[in-house]
């Protein structure tokens, strides 16, 4: 009996492995990396096997595993995670928006309405991964860092040995990207044609 | 100019000084600044309500695990 439930908890988690692998891929921007934090998070999921009622239960206990086991891969890999140099390190992070020279807006930025309900559908989520994936590697880190490790800024410039001034920075390209990306491939959309 | 009105923000400060608030405590003159800011404008409120729409958007991405 009790074989019986052991095999199918592992069976369980392989079933459960390329959705562990998508966040791992998309926070860590290393294949290897991101294998290496899916095999501990199974390793150590198997070694205390737990039955969930259900798979949701199941999904976010994993996730809570990955979390730790991503934060000790990036720890360990510190200098490399937040030096790469992305290719618009040199450009004014506001470029996104224009700006006249006595710092009024040329365009008004758009009314993206109140779009609560949108917000959780399966295609806006998945223009969100798709934007979340084409920040540039460092900036694309770190902003997860912030938002689905749900490290503060502290936090972050503690376990990369960053300074504040350059945390601030890549964050706010990486929100202004996704704002861009959002804009043009979500809320942008329903613009009269 | 900014030393006779020390609150004075243009759109571009304030813009950036939104985003900077997603993951940093604002000192207390850019916080009074905002506010002041955001009162007589008309642009600079609806790219915060699109910063404030982000904030949500990003909680629920973050729990699409649980879908």
């Amino acid at each position: 009996m009790t074989t019986a439930a052991h095999t199918s908890f592992e069976q369980q988690l392989i079933a459960q492995r390329d959705f562990l692998m998508r966040f791992s891929r998309l926070q860590l921007r290393n294949e290897a990396w991101a294998e290496d934090a899916v095999s501990e998070t199974v390793l150590a999921a198997l070694a205390k096997p737990l039955a969930f009622e259900n798979r949701s239960q199941l999904k976010t206990w994993l996730i809570g595993i990955l979390k730790h086991k991503v934060i000790d891969l990036l720890r360990l890999h510190g200098r490399e995670v937040s030096h790469t140099t992305d290719d618009d390190d040199d450009s004014d992070p506001l470029e996104f928006i224009s700006f006249k020279a006595d710092g009024h807006y040329s365009q008004a930025p758009s009314d993206w309405g109140n779009p609560e309900q949108d917000l959780s559908s399966r295609q806006f989520l998945a223009v969100m991964d798709a934007c979340t994936q084409k920040l540039p590697a460092a900036q694309g880190r770190l902003f997860l860092m912030r938002e689905w490790l749900e490290l503060s800024s502290e936090e972050i410039c503690k376990e990369l040995a960053l300074t504040p001034t350059n945390l601030y920075v890549q964050l706010h390209r990486a929100r202004l990207r996704l704002r861009e990306c959002l804009e043009l491939n979500w809320f942008g959309r329903t613009v009269t044609p | 100019m900014k030393s006779i009105m020390p609150f004075h923000r243009t759109c571009k400060e304030v813009t950036a000084l939104v985003i900077a608030r997603e993951d940093r405590a604002l000192l207390w003159q850019d916080r009074l600044g905002l506010r002041l800011h955001m009162a007589i404008c008309v642009t600079c409120p609806v790219f915060e309500r699109q910063v404030l729409t982000m904030r949500n958007a990003m909680r629920q991405w973050r729990h699409y695990e649980d879908q």
